[in-house]
């Protein structure tokens, strides 16, 4: 325990600030989750993989002589015939079954992928330099780097262009139709396996965007997947499914609770508290449901 | 018991007792093996009978292990000045000691998971589905990061385990001791297991898992059952804790304890492999899993993990019945199923 | 019922594959050493390091004639197991090189909590294993017979960086930033500085331990920001030091001392360039050392070779790895026998100078006979290198302190 947090209050305006960049980018992780969730009903357990195969992406550029902050239109790109081929070859045989299935199924990809990766682009850690500086407020006592207000700001644009496609074109409306019922959908004249392609590949290109981002703010590695999968899983089940200014807020949340974690109960036990924040927001979920004689499903 | 089966039984049995003496080299790999097919047998418990896929069971291993080493070190030398993070001082345990701390250790490292268990049962298994697997993978890896700063039980450092003590035999004693540990337990679990599924309980745990809703309509208490399930796996799991970080002789919080990314996996893997919902799968499945794993993947140096996702992936696509469920689909007379060839048939040209 | 059947028989086919592939430890004129490295997981990048270092040695040394025992020549070959950076595979998989495949003579693995785990095995077995990559204190506390480590301990890796700073600060005492990893390795360099933070009257102001999923070190060095330390340290592996970094540059915190470990296997000055300047790192060995041997000349031409094989310039990791079979080699011939126990008491009396540095060990297996170094990285127009600054025998370059705050740089 550490209460420095509570002696200096400035540290409380730079974790709070801290809190809310990191839990927007992690709602960018999680507004991929939720839409494959609701739409497919499967929850991917390869979702950080795919994002730091996005990063990988933005850090080629990067070695490349591009800005790595191009890898935020470059390998949403790339990341979505990536996900399309994941659902042509392997998800397509797991939607309509037990929702068990497809989670050992993704995690038999994340597997191989962190595998593939290692070997593809190596066991180094990497990261890449987008040289953006950095913003002082309060006289010098906060500091906020440029590169994570960057990534909350493509965060957000996302978040909004993804609410627009839905409602506006074709496409999105046959996603949200087949989400709502898959059957009526069919019936109705919607290619559901194509729409299934798309979800998951819309979804892998929004993780592609956040892996570049990761690139640029903290540091990429082919087995640093898990905890990215962890937190959008853990978003999503607060925000609930296809509710995208919900699922960043609840990102939001979550991002301010870790570094508060992180200043009182101490570093060591920052990912322990994520963890167990899941665990009693679910059995607190269950004993509220359990009273009206429901439960989660 | 049919003459088929006490075939069986006796060949495992003379294989268990004669394998030290046989395949010396291979004692620690067997004895691994046993301590495989306990955790497969254990989950299968819950994701193959109740129908509740857990991913925290490696908590229970995990709590088994630290405790068991904890009872053998503080029940003779001050804990926190084994495990000081410099390691200054060297303690020794006597032989006498020794087996002391090892008995008590081990007893307790069966019953303080199963009233783990007890405690987090009621939260916990009122949940369901995928939140229920979620959950407890959210348990096991806080578990893990919480071991993992602790400076009693050596926090990141990890805690060594009391030496085999001199005097009485050198490794080849020592080895044999919890080769035969491991198969006495691996027996004791299995029987147990062999005999509730042969109970109304295990009639009970597979309503739950058909249909929970209507088990409770029925006026079964299923949060009962399910928790009594539960204390049972927490309690052969740790009692496996126990037994694997003697052998291993160094404990790490989130390697090798609360080791979710392999031993984690694997008990659900297996278990799926062999088949679940059926007393032998998990037992088949250990057994395959273990010698394709020892056998061939060792040799891939990188790749091997390429292979395990490819393998998980296939296994859950194509095989989700799993060697069982294969058997019984094509001898089903073997089952005691009885198949109308008519129906059967029939059931073909429909589709 | 025939699965039981056929699981009996898949059973007893496999253990039969397992005994037909055993190797023996010395046959025709090879002599086989095991080793399990970390190819897969979060030490693959230093377990390949590691395992580099290894065959350059063995590539070498094979090719200079080998190793003369009784008058015969033999040739090294290494038995490489992937233990997939997890403690439990690398015990279970030294048993099984032991048992099954009858080695006799044992490498070490990468890091420090992965030797922890192999080394009662093989001390059980009364192996013996040449370590080159397990620096925590704890394994040299153990009286652990058949265990020697030719690099220092991890404890002494950050404590001359705390008396640096002591000695700038006119001899007082000085206040201490600290941000460890929780892994055997790093929570050992802890020590070293707990240590001599006590010795010279410093404080420690913070205290964090990070997780080993470290990503974020944002909030560790926001206290070191509001708090002013004199000196921070950081250790975690590759991805500590990148992270570190990283954030430092990131978020604008000004600290006069800056010292960390796994500069170069992070290869800090080429990712991070400028931004890397001024960082204190701790060292096992550095290629400007003025040690040689007979194999690989000095570290200037241990670098050349080591760079024109696998491209990349070798880290410190690589070079005690090589090391390690130099004073098998010596042992060997010494011992002139392949009986253990002979070789395990040649072991013991090894003195030796290699490329790396003197190898001498006490009686508990460590390296006596070799300092660290400290290094500091320095840009010359964008270009950054590692320069020595300590010990002054060595030192290419005057210390860099305090470091100037970065609106000056």
């Amino acid at each position: 325990m550490d209460f420095l947090i509570f002696k200096a209050p400035i540290l409380m305006v730079q974790a709070s600030m801290d809190g809310i960049l990191l839990g927007l980018l992690f709602a960018l992780i999680a507004y991929g989750m939720a839409l494959q969730w609701g739409v497919m009903n499967i929850i991917n357990i390869a979702q950080g993989e795919l994002v730091i195969m996005g990063g990988y992406i933005a850090y080629f550029m990067y070695t490349a002589g591009i800005h790595p902050a191009f890898g935020i239109i470059v390998s949403p790109i790339i990341m979505y015939f990536v996900g399309w081929f994941l659902y042509k070859s392997i998800i397509n045989r797991v939607v309509e079954r037990d929702l068990f299935i497809s989670i050992l199924a993704t995690f038999g990809i994340s597997i191989l992928t962190q595998q593939l990766m290692n070997f593809v682009f190596g066991a180094d850690v990497v990261v890449a330099q987008s040289n953006f500086g950095t913003t002082l407020l309060f006289d010098d006592s906060v500091t906020l780097p440029n590169a994570k207000i960057f990534s909350a700001l493509v965060s957000i644009v996302f978040a909004v262009a993804l609410v627009l496609y839905m409602k506006k074109s074709r496409l999105g409306r046959a996603i949200r139709a087949t989400s709502q019922n898959p059957r009526a959908a069919k019936i109705l004249g919607v290619d559901t396996e194509k729409v299934y392609a798309a979800t998951f590949g819309i979804n892998a290109a929004l993780c592609g965007v956040a892996g570049s981002l990761i690139a640029i703010t903290f540091t990429l590695h082919p087995y640093v997947g898990l905890p990215y999968t962890v937190r959008s899983f853990m978003i999503v089940i607060i925000a609930g499914l296809g509710n995208l200014p919900a699922v960043a807020l609840s990102g939001v949340g979550l991002g301010v609770f870790e570094e508060f974690a992180d200043y009182i109960l101490g570093t060591e036990f920052r990912i322990a508290a994520v963890f167990l924040l899941l665990v009693v927001i679910l059995v607190y979920r269950r004993f509220k449901l359990s009273k009206k004689r429901e439960y989660l499903k | 018991m049919s003459k088929n089966n006490i075939i069986i039984y006796g060949l495992i049995l003379v294989f268990g007792i004669g394998a030290p003496f046989l395949f010396p080299a291979y004692k620690l790999q067997i004895s691994i093996l046993w301590i495989l097919t306990i955790l497969a047998l254990t989950w299968d418990i819950q994701g193959g009978q109740m129908g509740y896929n857990s991913f925290g069971n490696i908590l229970f291993f995990g709590i088994g292990m630290y405790v068991c080493s904890s009872v053998q070190i503080g029940m003779f030398f001050p804990l926190s000045e084994w495990t000081a993070s410099g390691g200054e001082k060297t303690f020794l345990h006597t032989t006498s000691q020794y087996f002391e701390g090892f008995t008590y250790g081990l007893i307790l490292a069966g019953i303080i998971p199963a009233i783990v268990a007890a405690l987090i049962g009621y939260g916990i298994l009122g949940l369901r589905g995928h939140y229920f697997a979620i959950c407890t993978l959210g348990i096991g890896i806080a578990a893990g990061e919480i071991a993992g700063g602790i400076e009693l039980i050596g926090a990141g450092q990890g805690m060594t385990v009391p030496p085999w003590p001199k005097g009485i035999g050198g490794t080849e004693l020592r080895s044999q001791f919890f080769y035969y540990l491991c198969f006495l337990t691996v027996s004791i679990t299995f029987l147990v297991i062999k005999w509730i599924y042969q109970t109304r309980f295990g009639l009970v745990l597979n309503a739950i898992r058909d249909n929970e809703d209507k088990a409770e309509a029925m006026g079964i208490h299923t949060m009962r059952y399910k928790i009594i399930g539960w204390v049972v796996s927490a309690f052969f799991l740790g009692i496996a804790g126990g037994l694997m970080g003697n052998m291993i002789g160094y404990i790490e919080p989130t390697e090798i304890a609360f080791a979710g990314s392999t031993y984690g996996v694997f008990m659900v893997l297996m278990a799926i492999l062999g088949g679940k919902g059926t007393l032998w799968g998990p037992v088949i499945g250990a057994a395959v899993f273990h010698i394709f794993k020892e056998g061939f993947w060792t040799f891939f140096l990188g790749w091997q993990y390429v292979a395990l996702g490819a393998l998980i992936i296939v296994i859950v696509i194509f095989f989700p019945e799993g060697i069982m469920g294969w058997l019984r689909e094509k001898y089903p007379h073997r089952f005691g199923e009885v198949v109308d060839e008519a129906d059967r048939t029939a059931q073909v040209e429909l589709t | 019922m025939r699965n039981f059947k056929l699981s009996i028989a898949l059973l007893s086919g496999l253990l039969l594959v397992f005994s037909s592939l055993a190797f023996a430890k010395v046959e025709g004129d090879t002599i086989t050493l095991g080793a399990a490295v970390s190819l897969t997981g979060k030490y693959s990048t230093n377990g390949k390091n590691t395992k580099n270092g290894y065959e350059l040695a063995i590539k070498r040394i094979n090719e200079m004639g080998g190793v003369k025992v009784g008058g015969k020549s033999y040739k090294f070959k290494i038995v490489y197991y992937d233990d997939e950076s997890n403690g439990g595979r690398a015990a279970q998989l030294a048993e099984r090189l032991i048992k099954q495949d009858g080695i006799k003579y044992m490498l070490g693995p990468y890091s420090s909590g992965i030797t922890k785990a192999i080394a009662p095995v093989t001390e059980e077995n009364k192996i013996p294993m040449v370590e080159a990559n397990g620096a925590s204190r704890s394994l040299f506390t153990k009286g652990y017979k058949y265990l020697f480590a030719v690099l220092s301990a991890a404890n002494q890796y950050l404590e001359v960086a705390i008396d640096l700073a002591v000695e700038r600060n006119g001899g007082k005492g000085v206040r201490i930033a600290m941000a460890f990893e929780q892994d055997a390795f790093s929570q050992d360099v802890k020590i070293g500085v707990v240590e001599a933070a006590k010795r010279t009257g410093s404080e420690i102001v913070i205290d964090d331990n990070l997780p080993k999923e470290l990503n974020d070190m944002a909030a560790t060095l926001a206290k070191v920001k509001a708090l002013k330390p004199d000196v921070l340290v950081v250790s975690g592996h590759t991805k500590g030091a990148l992270t570190a970094i990283r954030q430092l540059a990131d978020m604008r915190v000004n600290v006069p001392m800056l010292a960390m470990t796994h500069c170069d296997a992070g290869k800090l000055s080429k990712q991070h360039g400028e931004k890397a300047e001024y960082a204190l790192c701790a060292a096992q060995w550095h290629k400007s050392l003025t040690y040689k041997d007979n194999f690989f000349g000095n570290g200037m031409d241990y670098d050349r070779d080591y760079t024109a094989e696998y491209g990349s310039p070798p880290p410190y990791q690589s070079a005690e790895s090589s090391a390690a079979l130099l004073v098998w080699k010596d042992a060997f011939e010494r011992a002139n026998s392949f009986d253990t126990e002979k070789v395990r008491d040649a072991l013991a009396k090894t003195n030796m100078q290699t490329f790396y540095g003197n190898i001498k060990f006490s009686d508990t297996g460590q390296n006596i006979a070799k300092p660290m170094v400290l290094f500091q990285v320095r840009c010359d127009g964008g270009k950054c290198t590692n320069k020595v600054v300590a010990p002054t025998k060595w030192a290419s370059t005057k210390i860099v302190h305090p470091i100037p705050s970065w609106s000056q740089r």
